[in-house]
């Protein structure tokens, strides 16, 4: 198998340590 | 979530602005008006390189990713595939 | 097999020391309002002569633009009533600046709504706090739930997507909820809830308009429940502590990832700030909106970590971070002590201990309300006269009458 396919183990944990997507209306501050 | 293809061509999304950022870089989608925060200076290299490169393997190899983290920048491209910041390149 | 890190940063830790410019901010482009609403954070009515020219705004949006800032939310007062209201917001979306309007609709025509609709760049935000005229109204004052219900109709006959429909949650529309997405189904408008701040005139209602302890608990248990396509903007991170954090970056983002620019250029940390204790600067400066951004002592100052003073104990402080400074501050309580709302009842310990005059809360220097609508506050003194609005005198200015106002 495509090693760079391999099923990580916490894959969740994996993406979030590099990226976080937020909607432009998660800031505080902005009515 | 399913991986994408690494020996396919790919590109950022025509409406994502990037923005550097000490930490990584900030992602916005003029679209979607989803934001992604890179926090990752390497995954932002690939990103950056993605147009130029023949692969978005070639792209991280380009970055210096080593084989044993392709699996990780390989989880990151596809999430970004996935909220439509990074999509194939058609063009050849 | 590769490992996963131990800890990756948390995104409130990237922000604990601010940015090289905001990722959103809020532009209040007018202090004047067809409307007088009782809790109006900008203490809106009366035009400001001192408004940004024209000019002045497309320089500002240069100015975002060079910066990046993605996405500008345009209130006021009530914005439309400028009369380059459509040429600035043009100018804005041709110049990669997103913008998100806030308006109560008075200027949401059919044709209007057309225009909005044909703008991939535009988002279009309605106020409404009552999902009747009953509740709206005795706030908004009377024919305002008309006149926001006509709009999302002529947004919606456009063909406008997923435009905004914001309330502002108190203690009398909170039993609403479930009516409010139901109006917001029915115009194919996207729910946004947020918090009452005691703010601008804000300040003179809040006491009988923010929501009760048990309210809090249930519009959270909505949010759980309903509110996967809800918009909160980030308002209610300090409900964090009754468990799982809603949507957002659950932070105060004051002067380090939002600002607000207002209707004569100076430049807070924050729109429900509006305060020289939380004035940053002005984009008149020499260094115009990115000199303040970048170098104003009070934002430096918001950049730093924060401690957490009287919260720091507390097990939830990592979520809730010590709550909303501007609650904190316009209700006179010490900005390292609990948020006036604390779930875990430790803002009500010390709002009443207050005096009763309320004598210790700040009050901003400048209101814009028109003259006969401001809500007295009861108190057992009698009061003198407001001192008069007047614009700011320079220090160096020679003239003795400089400033001094006949009118």
């Amino acid at each position: 198998m495509n090693e760079a396919h391999a099923p990580l183990e916490n894959e969740d944990a994996v993406v979030e340590s590099l990226i976080e997507e937020v909607s432009i209306d998660g800031m505080c501050g902005v009515y | 979530m399913s991986k994408i293809d690494l020996d396919r061509a790919w590109d950022l999304h025509p409406q994502v602005s990037v923005r550097p950022e000490p930490f990584g870089a900030l992602l916005y989608h003029f679209g979607t008006r989803k934001l992604s925060f890179l926090k990752d200076r390497t995954l932002l290299e690939v990103v950056n390189g993605l147009r130029d490169a023949p692969s978005a393997r070639a792209a991280c190899a380009a970055a210096g990713v080593t084989d044993p983290d392709l699996p990780r920048y390989n989880a990151a491209l596809s999430a970004l595939v996935q909220s439509s910041m990074v999509v194939e390149r058609t063009a050849p | 097999m590769t490992v996963a890190p131990d800890r990756s940063p948390r995104l409130v830790d990237l922000f604990e020391y601010g940015l090289n410019s905001p990722i959103c901010l809020t532009w209040e482009l007018t202090y004047a309002c067809n409307l007088a609403c009782e809790h109006c954070l900008s203490s809106s009515g009366r035009r400001d002569p001192r408004e940004l020219s024209t000019d002045e705004c497309k320089a500002v949006i240069d100015e975002l633009q060079a910066m990046q800032v993605f996405y500008v939310n345009i209130g006021g007062g009530e914005p439309t009533v400028r009369p380059d209201f459509w040429e600035l917001l043009d100018y804005a979306t041709s110049h990669s600046v997103g913008v998100k309007f806030s308006t109560n609709g008075v200027r949401i025509t059919p044709e209007a709504a057309r225009r909005l609709a044909a703008n991939d760049y535009v988002d279009v935000q309605i106020s409404l706090d009552g999902a009747t005229p009953e509740v709206n109204d005795a706030v908004r004052g009377p024919g305002s739930y008309d006149t926001a219900i006509r709009a999302m109709q002529n947004l919606h006959d456009a063909g406008m997507k997923n435009f905004k429909l914001s309330v502002v949650c108190t203690r009398h529309n909170i039993p609403q909820m479930d009516e409010f997405k139901a109006i917001a189904d029915r115009y194919g408008a996207q729910l946004r809830l947020t918090r009452l701040r005691p703010s601008g005139r804000g300040a003179d209602v809040w006491d009988e308009l923010h929501p009760l302890p048990a309210q809090q608990r249930e519009l959270y248990d909505w949010l759980m429940a309903n509110g996967d396509q809800v918009l909160t903007g980030d308002s209610f991170f300090h409900l964090s502590a009754y468990g799982q954090a809603l949507p957002g970056l659950n932070l105060c983002g004051a002067g380090r990832v939002v600002c607000l620019i207002d209707p004569v250029g100076d430049v807070y940390a924050c729109p429900f700030a509006i305060h020289d204790e939380f004035l940053a600067g002005n984009v008149r400066e020499t260094g115009g909106f990115a000199g303040v951004w970048r170098e104003s002592e009070l934002f430096r100052d918001l950049r730093e970590p924060q401690t957490g003073g009287a919260c720091s104990s507390c097990s939830f402080y990592d979520t809730c971070k010590g709550g909303c400074m501007a609650a904190k501050f316009f209700t006179g309580i010490p900005l390292d002590g609990p948020d006036p709302e604390c779930v875990q009842g430790h803002g009500e310990t010390l709002l009443a201990q207050r005096p009763e005059d309320r004598a210790n809360i700040p009050k901003p220097s400048a209101d814009h309300s028109r003259r006969t609508t401001r809500k007295p506050r009861p108190v057992p003194v009698t009061l003198s006269t407001r001192r008069p609005e007047r614009p700011p005198v320079s220090a160096c200015e020679e003239n003795p009458l400089a400033g001094l106002s006949l009118s």
